[in-house]
């Protein structure tokens, strides 16, 4: 008993629609009988039976979307051990083109000896090649736009295959079985070339918006219909900004102005940021900001990367803000601190536990590193690494969030230059970092001063007035400044 | 619709089995050589046809089918002998299988396991390129060397070789290609280019690449072109054998476009009922190069059933080995390519082997750092 598993047809492909079963359960099939149509992104393709044997069952139905990979048949070769056929190790097959009459318990021994022989390559080769070209099941390509021959009957492609130009394998879909996008013209491509300074269009080119591949996956992602987008790059070609401007656009086109108002109940992360900011916005705070060159530190982050110890972790200007924040929290530990007003006291915390305020599907959340403060810099990269996969996917558990004493929140990933952010309910202090972008800035002095390209980056710090003054706030965001600007500086801390 | 069938090609067998005269050309071997040409030609559609099976079903990562160009591949490459030199393109399965390469082995390219499985094994012909039209640069480079070696114009014929190289017509668009012309001609390079022009470049006919037929570009560069039937084994086995001996005795290149079809897709990742009409591959259909030999071979009584049931078995049995055979293909460690990638490896490069082994065992303890690295790409912006 063999599964046979969708392979990938082209190149890369991860998933085949199934068109027309050419086989039914209890068929005999020859060795590259074909088995079944299916139809890819590129093409319809007819798979053949890599055995000999009975159709046991058909594992997908007509019009379904089967993943590469994925068993869509099981064939009786006669020899089976009907036990577990999706583990490949207990597979105990004869040869594969052991004929479908053969009995169907064979000697021990016999068994023993074919497979030792053929099975083993076989399994092996299912391993590494089937879908060779797919890495992840949550890639997805576009559906086709116009749909193929989905239900439509296609006549006896075995009998069409079997005569077709004197061979009896399947080379590629009959010719005269097209049933693709639109029958293209002899004339379609007949047509003279174009003249020198005209734009030349494919005929289709009314039909298919033109976009690179890149801009086709933005929209794609974006959930944006290309046909719907306007155009406005060389020859009417979509670019990714314009695909943005839609996107915009359709996200800003208000619903139709029925005068309802739907209600959604408060619930979960969202009611407690809801409380927690609430209570928060009790304490006195106030907000000092800071441009800064960063340039530095981007350099940086491109060298770390370079490095095998971060190979696989995921490094990025957060890492190095992070750092530099915890050594300006050692030269200022007033802003690692907590009031307690009940006992009229200041708590100290010797730990940093650094908090990473995360926008996750489950809402706001900010779950914190402890002690970050005693971690160096790989450390500090596996730690956030860890914290981002477990921030995705949605699992921040009650602990990850507690005993925060410093928060980081940046929004400069959601493109804006900085904001004034209310500090996490029992904490001093909370640094906000805008977009890291391209500015110009005046450096030098005197006669030597110009004016030249640097990555910029603007800071900003909310604290506790209370607890935190002014010109702490101020020193405090100063050391981090200087540490982005020169790496180096760090040694000094 | 391609460029429509022309006549004005040399042609020594009718689609209809019927031999015809040439003034300039002519095929003098025997019923017996014609009928080796066409067990090649079937054994090798046999081969292709397996193969195509065979990427079907998840073995091959790619495939791409000669189904079509047969006479073309046989007769060209049943004209050369050592010292000459043949540099493929990527379909050229017929030409390979007659030059020696394993039929295996000739998959493992295909499946991933080896980058060139022939490289140093068989005599006088080079590895199989993908990109597009650069072969012909490798071949006037290697047959300028042939000269140097004094493999060119001696007195006695056997001691001269010429280098003969394979591209397509979508291949002739390439910078490459006239590069390598413009190179021949000027060194009058023993090289002899030969064009399969199988009327489509992928999907594009060759009559948006060419205004006019390409055989007659050579005259632009200085050397003949001939266009040839390229569906008459005869024809071409005729028309290479001219231009090679040409070569090798001093005269320079020739260009032979070999007029085809390629019956199949393009490879196993194209549709060809995208772009081609069932009218034009019905008509080349009726062209094909094996039923005509056949016919007249048959005709004249030279072979009979029992002999095409020989070539049948002996198909059956050669489909039979590539196809188990593929299975049993060695899958290489990347250690393995520190090896094959130039004969002196150097200090640097044992350095990095090195390295990279002590990477390898790195992983030992940490049987899930590759599935780690799968997730933490798809972990998106988070902060």
């Amino acid at each position: 008993m063999k599964e046979f598993h969708l392979p990938d047809p082209g190149e890369g492909l991860v998933e085949a629609d199934i068109v027309r079963w050419v086989v039914a359960e209890g068929d005999e099939v020859k060795v590259n009988d074909i088995l079944v149509e299916i139809e890819t992104s590129k093409s319809i393709v007819e798979l053949p039976s890599p055995w000999a044997g009975r159709i046991a069952r058909l594992m997908v139905d007509e019009g379904a979307t089967v993943e590469v990979g994925a068993p869509i048949v099981l064939i009786d070769d006669g020899v089976a051990a009907p036990a577990a056929p999706q583990a490949p190790t207990d597979v105990t097959d004869a040869p594969p083109a052991q004929p479908a009459e053969a009995p169907a318990a064979q000697p021990a021994e016999a068994a023993a000896a074919t497979q030792a022989s053929a099975a083993e390559p076989a399994s092996e080769s299912e391993a590494f090649l089937v879908g060779y070209g797919t890495k992840s099941s949550s890639l997805a390509r576009r559906p086709r736009k116009t749909a193929g021959g989905v239900g439509k009957p296609i006549g006896p492609v075995t009998d069409q295959v079997h005569d077709s130009y004197a061979a009896d394998q399947p080379v590629s879909r009959p010719i005269d079985q097209s049933t693709t996008t639109g029958p293209l013209s002899a004339e379609a491509s007949g047509e003279p070339l174009p003249r020198p300074g005209k734009t030349p269009k494919p005929p289709s080119a009314a039909k298919r918006a033109l976009a690179k591949p890149p801009v086709r996956r933005l929209a794609r992602d974006l959930g944006l219909d290309l046909d719907a987008v306007i155009g406005t790059g060389p020859g009417g070609t979509i670019t990714s900004d314009d695909v943005l401007t839609a996107a915009v656009l359709s996200r800003g086109a208000p619903e139709a102005p029925t005068g309802a108002t739907s209600r959604v109940p408060l619930k979960g992360v969202r009611r407690e940021m809801a409380r927690t900011m609430a209570e928060s916005y009790k304490v006195p705070t106030a907000t000092v900001i800071m441009q800064t060159d960063v340039t530095a530190s981007m350099d940086l982050v491109e060298r770390l990367r370079a490095r095998r110890e971060f190979a696989g972790l995921r490094v990025s200007p957060l890492l190095i803000f992070a750092k530099a924040a915890c050594l300006a929290i050692a030269r200022n530990p007033d802003i690692n601190s907590t009031l307690d007003m009940a006992a009229t006291e200041i708590v100290r915390n010797e730990d940093v536990n650094l908090g990473i305020a995360a926008a996750t599907p489950r809402g706001l959340l900010v779950p914190n590193i402890k002690h970050a403060n005693t971690m160096n810099l790989l450390q500090l990269a596996e730690a956030l690494h860890n914290m981002v996969q477990v921030a995705k996917s949605g699992r921040v558990s009650a602990e990850d969030m507690q005993g925060g004493t410093f928060t980081i929140t940046n929004v400069g990933v959601f493109g804006v230059d900085g904001g004034t952010p209310i500090l996490n309910l029992g904490e001093s202090a909370i640094m906000c970092l805008g977009t890291i972008a391209r500015r110009p800035w005046v450096i030098g002095k005197g006669a030597d001063e110009q004016m030249v390209i640097r990555s910029v980056c603007t800071l900003s710090l909310t604290f506790d007035h209370r607890l935190v003054d002014g010109e702490l706030a101020s020193k405090f965001l100063s050391d981090v400044a200087a540490i982005l600007a020169d790496p180096g500086l760090a040694m000094m801390f | 619709m391609s460029e429509p069938a022309v006549d004005d090609f040399v042609q020594l067998l009718t689609p209809d089995g019927e031999r015809v005269q040439h003034p300039d050309f002519s095929f003098e071997g025997s019923d017996e050589t014609i009928a080796g040409y066409l067990r090649e030609m079937i054994l090798a559609r046999r081969f292709d046809s397996e193969a195509t099976a065979l990427q079907r079903k998840g073995e091959l990562g790619l495939w791409p089918p000669a189904l079509g160009q047969e006479a073309a591949q046989v007769g060209s490459a049943s004209a050369t002998r050592l010292p000459d030199y043949v540099f493929p393109s990527y379909r050229e399965h017929a030409i390979a299988l007659h030059l020696g390469v394993d039929p295996v082995e000739m998959l493992s390219t295909f499946r991933g396991t080896a980058m060139a499985p022939w490289a140093n094994d068989i005599p006088g012909m080079h590895v199989y390129s993908f990109v597009i039209g650069t072969q012909t640069l490798h071949a006037v480079g290697y047959a300028m060397g042939l000269q140097r070696d004094g493999l060119v114009g001696n007195a006695d014929p056997d001691a001269n070789g010429a280098a003969m190289v394979y591209f397509g017509d979508g291949a002739t668009s390439q910078g490459d290609v006239n590069e390598a012309f413009i190179f021949a001609a000027s060194y009058t390079a023993p090289v002899v280019f030969f064009c399969q022009n199988n009327q489509w470049a992928i999907s594009e006919p060759i009559a948006l690449q060419s205004k006019i037929p390409l055989y007659r570009r050579a005259s632009g560069f200085g050397f003949p072109g001939v266009r040839v039937d390229g569906n008459d084994v005869l024809a071409v086995h005729a028309v290479t054998s001219w231009a090679l001996d040409r070569a090798r005795r001093g005269k320079g290149p020739a260009l032979i476009e070999a007029y085809t079809y390629r019956m199949g897709a393009h490879t196993t990742s194209d549709d060809p009922t995208k772009y081609r009409s069932n009218d034009e591959t019905e008509h080349w259909r009726q062209r094909d190069p094996i039923s005509r030999v056949q016919t007249y071979l048959q005709n004249r009584g030279a072979i009979d059933q029992v002999w095409l049931d020989a070539v049948d078995a002996e198909c059956e049995e050669l489909a039979v080995r590539v196809r188990e055979g593929c299975l049993t293909l060695r899958e290489p460690t990347l250690e393995e390519f520190f090896e094959h990638t130039v004969i002196d490896p150097g200090e640097v490069l044992l350095e990095q082997r090195d390295e990279y082994l002590e990477y390898e065992a790195g992983f030992a303890d940490h049987p899930d750092a590759d599935a780690d690295d799968e997730t933490h790409v798809q972990v998106q912006e988070a902060f």
